[in-house]
């Protein structure tokens, strides 16, 4: 029985799908008779419909195929795309609106621990001019060993009569971007300054020191290319290695034993890789290491390399206007020409004591920032007045070059008084050389916020017997690694010797003082 | 070279500038009573009509792209010929001896194929106060603008180009005045950051100023306008968090959006729509793959875009306030100053209460012709600010020159000082935007924008003319700004004008003339929307409203 309600169902099947073919033909025939109608008012599509009018007739399969394949085209194209994500959930509109009824968004921000509080309640509070030593809100005055006032220049007579001078011609502000109007021919005269002071081809100004190296290296390091970086790299420095979107690797801070393992793993896993296309390499170091103290060695770098084919970003914030025989930092502290380095990032607000930040190379690397250089062409530029004075600063540091002496001697005063007596608990750091920036941190087992109590106190303890300092600020939470508490400690030839000892004494004493009442 | 057209300029002479126009009241018209600003907020909505983008003609559309399709061909035919006979121009761009080449990939072509050609409009140097004319430093190339040389002469031209708003870029007057005596008693630079030791008692002085202008608890200023956006915006938000942005928001905002860690997502310029779509599937969707809840979500938009000249539509978004939990971040750096009856921003050009907007963003590069940014908000965030802004803790804190101009500059604005020199220049402002714009849309040029925008977009389309436009101008004796991409979507190239409180009405009108005769050179008179004698839209073809300029 079931073999014949097959038998009989398989051709009653046939005939169905017969039939509906002959259909669905019957109708295409239809609408191809319509369309023939229509194509006589467009010229020239007669002879597309005799093709396929015979291709039709040829094979009515093909032309249902054909149809459906537009039909799916359409859907394709047309359905609705997923926005965001590709594993979004199908959500009802009611379950829409409870999700959204239900969000409840974190406070903008936390509050504010005690600490904090006190932090900001504490912060010191110039009232006269800024200086060597300036009067603070409670009307005394103290030596200020926390400004990077590395020359002593900070705001010198001749200065500010410079800067007077620009104002009555220039006005305050540049009012555009550089692109736009905005480059002011005092730009271009301490841009030519910088680059003949520095040694190097051609010098770009931003408005700012902080995001000048941050803008410099996506400007030339992009997706794909290579950041071989110090970790122990400023700031700015991290946040421009990050927005760079390369690969990036870190070597141990200053350990050029270390920077070579790391490059030669690199060429190991070239040599293996069968993608044969050379990307950018950069080396990222500082000259004066901020957060350290301490200074690159450069000719170790430069050897590496050269062996190696990168090329060096040195960022020079806190060591151009204060290492080598000119001034003219690292490159000028070993003697090197300055175009081994072929991107120098510099900073107007250290040494120079104006404000913006510079980047030395060739003439290739300047022009390329003028269009990529994202905080150069999206920022209003520098204001004349303060090219004139960063000009001013650079014109008293080539003609008098023995304010570098003074800073020396004073940077040795604070290491050598700082080392002598010093409480057992805290330390200096760096240890061996004389460094402008001195670090006085605690060797002590405690959580970190402890080490910037007590720190804080030593603050507090050498601002009553005169001496402004401050601990190093750091947004700990999203530094790469949080550099070790401590207070900053920075040499200025603004200071005479006896100052600058008396300074010293008092901030170790104050250490002492606070660390042996701890116990 | 024009110097019939230049005629008036001659007139007065030179060194002349806002400072002049403002205290000799050089106004031809009578002054009109100015307004006492209103004692009550009355709330507005933006009209329509202050929105409309409109879209490009098919036959521009077409030409413009095939202008740009001839342009890229020669430039791959001139880099293959180039890159294989005359080595000695093109290693640079090439792999040599182990080193990749320092740039490389469309960056360069662009650089060096379409902007070179170009580059002469752009950088122009100058010297003086950029007011409200502007002195040129002339200079020639020899080498098709590959470098320049100055000739040594310099010239005066009006300014239509500086963010010089308020017309407080001035070398005389109350805030030069000021600043030379600060400068001299308090000298410049505090050689510290905001959080070490480079707190003046001028600049807390200033941020409670600024606070009290804003209207909010606390604000905090900041070196650089850059940085305010591009280091504020990782202490608010960061991983888990969701940053939503509009499409056309400065660079700045960009750049802090992603060093901050949190998700990006963009919305349709200006479309209150889009942006409730945007804020209802990520609230309901949670984060991408794990669909954890937002920690919180940013709204960031922009007082007045600087590109397009279209005011936030602020209202409505702070009505989606309430049916959303997000907050709101708004970038007021061309607005402050220059909008409102008040120069107090959208805000104040709304009516709106500035308390609605969580974080209060601006510059004072523009209307008051100093540097830097501030933020202003309730006391609690701008003291996490202070802890947590990258520029607060370790950029150089702002220079005390700065700062004093924009003290000054401010209480002239909120009339404490100078008597009713603030009102005048916030009412000559509006006054001369409104003028421009409507005048410059009767005559038939697509033009971007709302009425009362001192930023006034005039698109071009075509490359060819962004230079020809440029150098058109300038030989009548006008400064302009030009822009392309990628400052704008590779289609609307534009000229973009910034009206100025120091331009008087003969100068708007001077320039108009020579707009609408360079409009006609260049067949940029291309408009379809229908206008009365008073430019009010009659029909509406061929316009969008609220919608994205990008065709």
């Amino acid at each position: 029985m079931a073999s014949t309600a097959f038998g009989m169902a398989t051709p009653y099947v046939n005939g169905a799908a017969k039939e509906i073919a002959d259909g669905v033909g019957a109708a295409l025939n239809t609408t191809f008779s319509a369309a023939e109608l229509v194509s006589e008012w467009i010229p020239g599509s007669r002879i597309i419909f005799r093709y396929v009018r015979a291709s039709h007739q040829n094979d009515p399969f093909r032309t249902l195929l054909e149809i459906l394949l537009v039909v799916f085209m359409f859907w394709y194209f047309g359905r609705k795309q997923q926005k965001p994500g590709f594993n979004d959930l199908e959500l009802t509109p009611k379950e829409v609106q409870e999700l959204i009824d239900e969000w409840e968004p974190e406070p903008l921000v936390p509050p504010l621990t005690d600490f904090q509080k006190t932090e900001l309640e504490k912060l010191p509070i110039i009232a006269g001019p800024a200086g060597p030593k300036p009067k603070l809100a409670d009307g005394k005055e103290r030596i200020n060993l926390s400004s990077y006032n590395f020359l002593g220049i900070m705001n010198q007579e001749s200065i500010k009569e410079k800067a007077v001078e620009a104002l009555r011609k220039y006005g305050v502000g540049s009012c555009g971007p550089p692109g736009f109007y905005g480059t002011i021919d005092v730009h271009m005269d301490l841009e030519r300054g910088l680059a003949k002071f520095v040694g190097t081809e051609s010098a770009i100004i931003y408005s700012q020191g902080f995001s000048t190296v941050a803008s410099v290296i996506p400007a030339f390091s992009k997706r794909g290319d290579l950041l071989i970086v110090d970790d122990g790299v400023s700031f700015a420095t991290q946040k421009g290695v990050q927005i760079s979107r390369s690969v990036v690797k870190y070597f141990k801070h200053n350990d050029m034993a270390d920077l070579e393992r790391v490059l030669e793993q690199v060429r190991l896993d070239d040599a293996k890789s069968k993608k044969k296309l050379l990307n950018r390499r950069f080396i990222v170091v500082e000259g004066l290491y901020l957060n350290h103290g301490d200074i690159c060695p450069l000719p170790e770098l430069i050897a590496l390399k050269e062996k190696y084919k990168y090329r060096i970003m040195m960022e020079e914030s806190f060591s151009f206007g204060v290492l080598g025989k000119r001034g003219a930092g690292i490159s000028d502290h070993y003697d090197v020409p300055a175009n081994k380095i072929d991107i120098l990032i510099g900073s107007m607000t250290g040494a120079l004591a104006s404000s913006g930040g510079f980047c030395c190379g060739t003439k290739e690397v300047v022009e390329h920032q003028r269009l990529s250089g994202q905080a150069y062409t999206f920022s209003a530029s520098l204001p004349a007045m303060l090219a004139v004075a960063a000009i001013e600063g650079l014109n008293i540091l080539e003609k008098e070059p023995a304010i570098l002496t003074r800073l020396r001697e004073n940077a040795s005063v604070i290491h050598s008084t700082l080392n002598k007596n010093l409480h057992p608990d805290a330390e200096v750091y760096p240890r061996e050389e004389a460094s402008p920036i001195a670090h006085l941190r605690l060797r002590l087992q405690c959580s970190r916020e402890e080490q910037e109590r007590l720190l804080q106190d030593v603050v507090d303890e050498a601002a009553r017997n005169g001496v402004l300092v401050s601990r190093a600020k750091y947004v700990t939470d999203q530094e790469l690694h949080p550099p070790q508490a401590s207070i900053r400690l920075v040499a200025s030839a603004g200071h005479t010797r006896k100052e600058t000892e008396k300074a010293a004494t008092v901030v170790r004493d104050a250490a002492r003082k606070v660390l042996k009442s701890r116990k | 070279m024009g110097k019939g057209q230049r005629a008036h300029l001659e007139r007065f002479d030179p060194p002349l500038n806002s400072a002049d126009l403002i205290s000799a009241k050089v106004l031809d018209e009578p002054l009109y009573p100015v307004p006492a600003p209103p004692m009550k907020r009355t709330q507005r909505k933006p009209a329509d009509e202050d929105h409309i983008l409109e879209t490009a003609p098919w036959a521009v559309l077409i030409t413009t792209y095939l202008s740009y399709a001839i342009l890229i061909l020669f430039g791959h035919m001139r880099d293959f010929f180039g890159f294989r006979f005359r080595k000695e121009r093109y290693w640079q761009l090439k792999d040599h001896n182990g080193y990749a080449a320092i740039s490389s990939g469309f960056d360069t072509f662009y650089q060096r194929r379409l902007y070179a050609r170009i580059r002469d409009a752009f950088n122009r140097p100058i010297t003086a106060v950029p007011g409200r004319t502007v002195t040129l430093l002339e200079r020639t190339s020899k080498d098709q603008n590959r470098t320049f040389e100055l000739t040594g002469t310099k010239r005066e031209v009006l300014n239509l180009s500086s963010y010089n708003y308020l017309g407080f870029a001035q070398n005389t007057g109350p805030c030069a005045d000021a600043v030379e005596v600060t400068v001299k008693k308090f000298g410049i630079s505090s050689c510290s950051s905001r959080m070490e030791v480079g707190t003046t008692a001028m600049l807390v002085e200033t941020e409670a100023l600024v606070a009290r202008f804003i209207g909010h608890e606390a604000a905090i200023i900041i070196s650089m306008g850059f940085a305010t956006n591009s280091t504020t915006l990782p202490a608010l938000v960061g991983k888990g968090c969701l940053v939503i942005s509009d499409a056309l928001n400065h660079a700045s905002l960009v750049y802090g959006a992603r060093v901050s860690g949190a998700t990006i997502r963009v919305f349709k310029h200006n479309n209150v729509k889009d942006l409730e779509d945007v804020l209802r599937t990520s609230i309901s969707q949670g984060q991408p793959r794990t669909h954890r809840p937002w920690k919180k979500i940013l709204v960031v938009v922009e007082g007045l875009y600087s590109m397009e000249g279209s005011v936030c539509n602020l209202p409505e978004i702070v009505e989606l306030k309430k049916k959303y939990p997000f907050y709101l971040y708004l970038d007021e750096a061309h607005s402050i100053g220059a909008m409102g009856p008040n120069g107090r921003g959208v805000c104040d050009y709304f009516g709106l209460d500035p308390k609605d907007v969580d974080i209060m963003m601006g510059t004072f590069t523009k209307s008051f012709g100093a540097a830097g940014g501030y933020i202003a908000a309730r006391k609690e965030v701008v003291d996490h600010i202070r802890l947590h802004a990258h520029s607060s803790v370790y950029a150089e804190s702002i220079t005390t020159p700065v700062v004093q101009q924009i003290h000054t500059s401010m209480r002239i604005i909120m009339g404490e000082e100078g008597g009713d020199d603030g009102r005048r220049r916030i009412h000559i402002l509006a006054r001369n935007s409104r003028y421009f714009s409507t005048e410059l849309k009767k005559m038939g040029f697509i033009v971007y924008g709302d009425v009362e925008s001192p930023v006034i977009p005039l698109l071009l389309f075509h490359p060819a003319k962004i230079p020809a436009f440029s150098r058109e101008m300038l030989k009548r004796g006008i400064a302009v700004v030009v822009v392309g991409y990628p400052a704008t979507p590779i289609i609307t190239s534009r000229v973009r004008f910034c009206i100025s409180a120091a331009h008087t009405l003969e100068d708007l009108k001077f320039a108009l003339e020579a707009i609408s005769e360079v409009g006609d050179l260049l067949c940029l008179k291309v408009s379809r929307v229908k206008r009365n004698d008073e430019g009010e839209v009659v029909g509406k073809t061929g316009i969008r409203v609220w919608g994205n300029p990008i065709f």
